[in-house]
């Protein structure tokens, strides 16, 4: 039952609806530049780490042999993870028609552009001269090459900015409507011209509805192949490889599956700060943390049944060398690093299967937090455990994380938040044509 | 010489009333403004299907032949065979292919939106109200400049709030 229905001291109208959301969009708190301003510093650190890597040279990240893929490759695969529960939440859910994703698709899916903006940065940040990233891009040069099209690594180019560029434009259609109504209620003549040019002229005539919810399902049918086809497409980056502990055909479904347990986590970390600020109770309901958590129950089962997998799949194997890596990874010098992982994803999720701890917003909170750690590990687990002990013993070694990385590593996560800063003060977080789609519709004759 | 009339309602189903009524007296061309997309007032319009899934149709077959065609002939203007591959091995294009063919396809559904519910079939500005977009609803009614008083009628009869006219 949706608490959106019933009747509480304060029904939810339609003008309620707007001015709450519009409400959003006031002059920033001192609470919001208590985030936005160490947000900002913590950018620059990330930005001052890059400056110095790209003037001193690769060196400084870390990478000494054999692993030459580490904490930035670890980073993109987390960050695209990250971006897909909002094409989840707001194209597959939407087909589905689940009427818990209304409140909260909106910020899913900001999160998802500002999770691809993030991830997209790090392959360039892992080049040793960056400047070249445009390498990977076809286009008539005058050396007459083109890119190696059979590579995974093209895939992924193709993949990541068709990701990217759908889901902004999924994420800007989505707003028209909500952006024409902040257009109408705003005074300001600066703001107005913005929100009027951002609507794109919308008025809410039948005509424009009849389109626009066509266009609406089309977008969401055309987004749910892409979503799992993106992070199927980045773990053949790894698949694709002969490494022990690569090369498995698991990898598609096991990482579409933590992509979208990685993100749901994060869409729980992230709506749970906003609701409390502004007051969003009535919209962000303990139903929706519900319906999420279900969710991450179902595919934390997944991931934990693919960590087994890859245990049994090994072993039958026969193969020494794919064995010796999975026992490595559990008992070798990476062992703490797997088994947070195993405790964060795994085990802790547990507690979810209580409707007590699903609705109770500091464990959840608390729980999302592990869960984003546990999903970090598994990604680095992936990638450099995999790289350290591949066939011969001679070219083992073990891999230490500098503070470069380190801080572009924070960095990137203030990058994100920036934007999303950003992103609950100038747009409509909060969907107001579909609130307004769940509520009963205003009927002389009653209802 | 042809006007516009626009009756603003704070219900839905006077609303309907209303679109029916006017059908009825014979006035088709109108627009129905509304906060949030609604079936009812959809269904009592009767509009007909909406030709966006033919630009993402198109959108998706055209970015499908550009994969095709991009990654086969890249490959045949410069031949390199890679690691003991043909120099055209359609299993790994069929990656770009099918990326390309959702970037058209989403586009194309994009561009389809725009032409066919922002540039064409808008209403006249003079006829919009702000509250729209908040809670009202409102039927805009285009007629010969005679019938005037018996489409104001008709919105009057089923409880508009308001009545505005078209300038021009």
């Amino acid at each position: 039952m949706n608490t959106l229905i019933d009747p509480p001291k304060n029904p939810i109208t339609y003008a309620r609806v707007t001015e709450d959301v519009i409400r959003m969009l006031d002059k920033p708190s001192a609470k919001w530049w208590a985030l936005f301003i160490p947000t900002l510093m913590f950018v620059g650190l990330g930005a001052s780490c890059f400056i110095y890597q790209v003037t001193t040279g690769l060196g400084v990240a870390g990478y000494r042999h054999p692993v030459f893929w580490g904490v930035y490759i670890t980073d993109f695969v987390f960050w695209v993870g990250i971006a897909h529960s909002g094409t989840l939440i707001s194209a597959i859910l939407f087909l589905f028609r689940a009427r818990f994703r209304m409140s909260i698709y909106r910020i899913a899916e900001g999160m998802t552009v500002f999770a691809v903006l993030t991830a997209g940065l790090f392959p360039i940040i892992h080049l040793g001269r960056p400047w070249n990233f445009l390498w990977l891009i076809p286009y008539p040069n005058s050396r007459e090459l083109w890119v190696n099209f059979k590579s995974p690594l093209v895939w992924d180019v193709f993949a990541v900015t068709t990701y990217l560029t759908v889901s902004s434009v999924f994420f800007l259609i989505g707003m028209i409507p909500d952006i024409a109504a902040v257009r109408d209620k705003v005074k300001e003549t600066p703001r107005k011209i913005i929100y009027t040019i951002l609507s794109f002229g919308w008025k809410g005539s039948n005509w424009e509805w009849l389109h626009y919810t066509r266009a609406y399902l089309f977008f969401a049918a055309l987004a749910t192949p892409l979503v799992l086809s993106v992070h199927s497409v980045v773990s053949w980056d790894f698949a694709m490889g002969n490494v022990p502990g690569w090369h498995t055909t698991i990898f598609p479904p096991y990482f579409v599956a933590g992509a979208i347990f990685s993100g749901l986590a994060m869409v729980i970390t992230l709506t749970i700060p906003i609701r409390k600020i502004f007051s969003l109770e009535d919209y962000i309901t303990l139903d929706n943390y519900d319906g999420m958590s279900k969710l991450i129950i179902l595919t934390s089962c997944i991931v934990g049944y693919a960590y087994g997998t890859e245990f049994i799949m090994a072993w039958y194997s026969g193969s020494p060398y794919e064995w010796g890596q999975f026992v490595y990874r559990a008992t070798g010098d990476y062992a703490l690093f797997y088994w947070t992982m195993v405790i964060c994803n795994c085990i802790v999720p547990i507690a979810l299967w209580f409707k007590k701890v699903r609705r109770n917003i500091k464990a959840l909170f608390i729980i999302s937090i592990l869960i984003n750690v546990g999903m970090w590990f598994e990604r680095f687990n992936i990638i450099v455990i995999s790289l350290s002990h591949e066939f011969d013993p001679g070219a083992w070694g073990v891999y230490k994380i500098s503070f470069v990385e380190a801080g572009i590593t924070i960095g990137s996560f203030a990058w994100f938040f920036m934007f999303f800063l950003i992103f609950v003060k100038t747009l409509p977080s909060i969907s107001i044509a579909e609130i307004k789609e769940t509520l009963p519709v205003p009927k002389k004759g009653g209802h | 010489m042809n006007q516009g009339v626009l009756g603003i309602y704070s219900y839905v189903d006077l609303v309907i009333d209303a679109v029916h009524k006017l059908k009825r007296a014979g006035y088709g061309d109108l627009k129905v403004f509304s906060p949030a997309p609604n079936h009812e007032i959809e269904e009592a319009i009767d509009l007909p299907e909406s030709p966006i899934r033919f630009f993402t149709l198109f959108g998706g077959l055209f970015g499908a032949t550009c994969g095709f065609a991009f990654t086969i002939l890249t490959s045949l203007a410069y031949p390199i065979a890679v690691s003991a591959k043909p120099i055209v091995s359609i299993p790994p294009y069929i990656v770009i292919v099918f990326e390309l063919t959702i970037l058209f396809g989403a586009l194309f559904t994009f561009m389809g939106l725009i032409i066919n519910s922002l540039l064409r079939n808008r209403a006249p500005v003079t006829l919009y109200d702000e509250r729209f977009t908040d809670d009202k609803f409102g039927i805009m009614v285009v007629c010969p400049r005679d019938n005037i008083d018996k489409v104001e009628e008709i919105l009057n009869s089923t409880g508009a709030e308001e009545i505005k006219f078209d300038k021009a």
